[in-house]
């Protein structure tokens, strides 16, 4: 009743972003359409119809409280875990249907990693918390472990700061280290999909660098979509843009596209003023 | 739509959830039972005498058929409040103490002792009060188990837990606050006067709540130190009886309606309580819990 | 509350009177304390000693020891703990965890824990002594007290180790989720490792009380003063003997001070080693 009549309005809405929709989706890894998602009552996020090609940098940009967050959560779906958290439409990885009531989600959350916006490594040992995740999933042989650690470890640049105390708690570490330990936590399942919200904003320019080609460096391997409030780091690492705002408490997608288009000639004027407030 | 419960797929998942729940239900009938029984055994009583006679009867003698509950009720009443007043305010200096007059390691020091007082029997409090203060009060004004030797036992007693709860909420005053009042060069009492104890008004004054249903439900010490004697008391230095005491003398011989009417009294104890935790719920600060 | 206008020396005044006053409560509640404790130590250090702890009271208790009482107060407080630990953190979990903060239902289990959690001990005797006693046939009997005082403690337990479970940040949940760990590992590997500082307070508390009660003690497990030989027989708890010694037995002081002296020694024991092993935990936990 209540679904209905906001879709309704949706529709009006939604113009701008299916003209706006990238031309081939079938090969798209993750593809939502007329996604709604409600906190209790209130709309956080708006019909959202959007497809994030494989292997490629998605970037999601936009205000605060613009849904962009929701967006990400929909995708492993954490928004199971918020109470009162309702989402309706169509999300689709590759052929899996994520709104199925049915879909096993602890294995869905091992295809998709996620890493938040403050580091939160577990107040366990740097060890412990790379090996829980693994042997959660079935690795439990030492040496397989210690391989898979290691590797992790080394691709996200922390195993000569740490390899001499993986028994030390991870919350010794730094804010930048921490971040990272969170992104080798999310990388040694060997995810599909890496989902980070703003993995950047809590940390200083240097670690925040650090991270940014760490994210570079896993283009093609994984498909990642990436919640930044900074237009110019979309600038630099994504393949595609989204852009989102908010509009009466709802997120909606304003206009999404490849990285230059969005940046060089936006479509749509909300889009072409943020780009350049950000550029004035 | 869907939600967090039903999704859990693997088994080992099923499993707890189901051991879990039949713990809380258990947790839940246990506690349900207290209420049951409590109510079942009050019943006769309720039945036989009628709520009305259980506060308008001539006095207490259970064995005459005269269960009038009003002069225990006033002892329980008297003894909390004089005991609350006298504690509070020691307890909120005490909190000033800590928060902001000690120096730290003595803070802690006080802190430390105060939490091994909270730790302390009342069975002991009360030993305490009946060999030393009971015969002080008795060479002041005859006869020395009283009103008065309650108040202060029952003070003494409750003093660390509101300390603690109280120091808690003064702390809980957001650090900003204070910046900004040390900021601008306040004195430190203008400051507490001033911005900590407004802000921390609600967690004090629940503390305080909090120490009524302490002294209120005390047993052993105002067993020991008042007295005992049935009647509603003209002085400090008159002995009484409260609800508590009056279950833990007679229900050992207590049977029949005399039984149920001590089981009444325990309800009636339940209800206070219940509107003492309402009141501590109205005005306790939102930071407990929730996000 | 707006500061009134004074001339200068007053708020200087009133700062020095405030901090007095202060220090002199702080005083008070110092000395009176120093006081009680004293008391109890120099009364009662004089008779305590292994005989005393370890043998049987003679002559109503003005002679002998406390052996059995101790043995008593032992397996009540286990039976205790025994009851109300599963059960209290298995609710606590799903109080905390498997439920909805705002639904009404757990509003109302919550807050009915806080009701019973103030409630008097002696109204959980008098539920002790209907249920376990009588209704369940128990008897006057180890087991009854042990029961009634899990059902004391249990609302404090449950209360504690569900606060703390709560203090616990949201984001472990979600990384957790995220990482596609099930419930049961995110349960077991990270909220309770988690919440044990809360729980162990909370437990603390709970012996405490259990091994301070008394008034539901005097009509649930009885006053018999014999070596209890199973959880069937009554047996009689130290604090029961403290205030049996002091209110029934003329000349029964010295045993009553050297009897709280063991009490408070213990339970100060208690605390003292377990914020030990808070500390050691917490050391341990982050590094």
């Amino acid at each position: 009743m209540k679904v209905g009549l906001v879709q309704e309005e949706g529709r009006t809405w939604s113009s701008y972003t299916t003209s706006s929709l990238p031309s081939d989706t079938r090969d798209a890894h993750i593809c939502a359409a007329q996604l709604n998602v409600w906190y209790g009552d209130k709309l956080a996020l708006h019909d959202v119809t959007l497809a994030v090609d494989r292997g490629t940098i998605a970037a999601v940009v936009g205000p605060s409280g613009c849904g962009k967050t929701s967006f990400l959560m929909c995708i492993n779906r954490l928004t199971d875990m918020i109470p009162r958290c309702r989402v309706s439409g169509a999300l689709h990885l590759d052929h899996l249907n994520l709104m199925s009531p049915t879909i096993d989600v602890l294995a869905l959350r091992r295809r998709v990693g996620m890493v938040f916006q403050k580091p939160n490594p577990f107040p366990l040992s740097v060890w412990d918390n790379l090996a829980l995740p693994l042997k959660e999933h079935g690795v439990r042989k030492r040496d397989e472990l210690r391989q898979r650690i290691e590797t992790v470890l080394r691709e996200v640049g922390l195993w000569n700061d740490v390899k001499d105390r993986l028994g030390h708690s991870a919350l010794a570490l730094s804010g930048g280290q921490q971040q990272r330990v969170c992104l080798a936590r999310a990388l040694v399942l060997s995810p599909e999909v890496l989902l980070l919200d703003e993995p950047c904003s809590s940390l200083d320019p240097l670690s925040s660098g650090m991270i940014e080609d760490l994210i570079v460096s896993l283009r093609g391997r994984l498909t990642i979509v990436i919640v930044t409030h900074h237009l110019a780091q979309a600038r630099r690492i994504a393949d595609s843009v989204a852009v989102f705002w908010a509009q009466a408490g709802a997120g909606w997608l304003v206009e999404s596209g490849p990285t230059q288009q969005i940046f060089d000639s936006p479509q749509h004027p909300i889009t072409a003023a943020y780009i350049q407030g950000h550029r004035g | 739509m869907f939600s967090i419960n039903t999704l859990s797929p693997s088994r080992s998942d099923y499993l707890l959830a189901t051991v879990l729940r039949l713990c809380a239900v258990l947790s839940g009938v246990v506690l349900l039972l207290v209420v049951v029984f409590l109510v079942q055994e009050a019943f006769p009583a309720l039945r036989h005498v009628g709520l009305v006679r259980l506060f308008t009867d001539d006095s207490w003698h259970p064995t005459e058929g005269l269960y009038n509950l009003l002069p225990m009720l006033w002892g329980t009443m008297l003894v909390t409040i004089g005991a609350v007043s006298l504690a509070a305010p020691l307890a909120i200096l005490s909190a000033m103490f800590c928060q902001f007059y000690a120096p730290v390691s003595l803070a802690r020091w006080y802190r430390r002792l105060i939490e091994l007082l909270a730790g302390i029997p009342s069975v002991v409090y009360g030993f305490w009060g009946l060999v030393v203060l009971v015969p002080m009060i008795g060479n002041l004004h005859p006869p020395g188990p009283s009103l008065l030797a309650g108040m202060v036992v029952l003070a003494i007693m409750i003093l660390p837990t509101i300390a603690l709860l109280m120091e808690a909420s003064l702390a809980a005053v957001p650090q900003e606050y204070l910046h900004g009042a040390l900021a601008l060069g306040l004195r430190r009492w203008t400051m507490i006067r001033n911005i900590v104890l407004p802000a921390a008004r609600s967690g004090l004054f629940a503390s305080a709540v909090l120490g009524v249903g302490r002294a209120l439900g005390e047993t052993m010490a105002v067993l020991m130190v008042c007295g005992n004697v049935v009647q509603i008391p003209h002085s400090v230095f008159a002995p009484v009886r409260t609800l508590t005491a009056n279950i833990a003398l007679e229900i050992a011989y207590a049977f029949g309606t005399h039984r149920s009417a001590l089981f009444a009294s325990g309800i009636l104890l339940l209800l206070i309580v219940l509107g003492i935790v309402v009141v501590a719920d109205a005005v306790k600060p939102r930071w407990t819990y929730g996000e | 509350m707006v500061n009134k206008r004074s001339s200068p020396w007053l708020p200087l005044f009133q700062e020095r009177c405030v901090a007095l006053v202060v220090w002199l409560a702080v005083g008070l509640v110092t000395t009176l304390f120093l006081w009680l404790v004293s008391e109890i130590v120099l009364q009662g250090i004089g008779v305590v000693s292994w005989e005393f702890i370890l043998s049987a009271p003679q002559n109503a208790g003005r002679d002998g020891g406390i052996g059995p009482m101790l043995v008593a107060t032992a397996l009540i407080v286990g039976v205790c703990l025994g009851v109300s630990v599963p059960l209290g953190l298995g609710t606590a979990i799903v109080l905390a965890e498997y439920t909805n903060e705002n639904r009404r239902l757990s509003q109302w289990v919550r807050r009915s824990l806080d009701v019973l959690a103030g409630v008097p001990s002696i109204v959980f005797g008098l539920f002790g002594h209907a249920f376990f006693c009588l209704f369940l046939g128990l008897g006057f009997s180890l087991l009854s007290g042990g029961m009634t005082l899990a059902c004391m403690v249990l609302p404090l337990l449950i209360r504690s180790t569900e606060e703390s479970l709560r203090a616990i940040p949201r984001e472990y949940r979600l990384s957790a989720a995220a990482l596609g760990l099930s419930r049961w590992t995110t349960v077991t590997r990270l909220l309770i490792p988690l919440a044990l500082p809360g729980f162990a307070a909370g437990l603390i508390l709970g012996v405490g009380r259990a091994m301070a009660e008394t008034a539901a003690l005097l009509f649930t497990s009885g006053y018999v003063d014999r070596f209890p030989t199973s959880l069937l027989d009554s047996g009689r708890a130290l604090s029961v003997h403290i205030w049996d010694l002091a209110m029934n037995v003329p000349g029964g002081n010295s045993h009553a001070y050297a009897s709280a002296l063991v009490l408070v020694g213990l339970l100060f024991a208690i605390n003292l080693t377990s914020s030990f092993i808070a500390d050691q935990w917490k050391k341990h936990a982050l590094t």
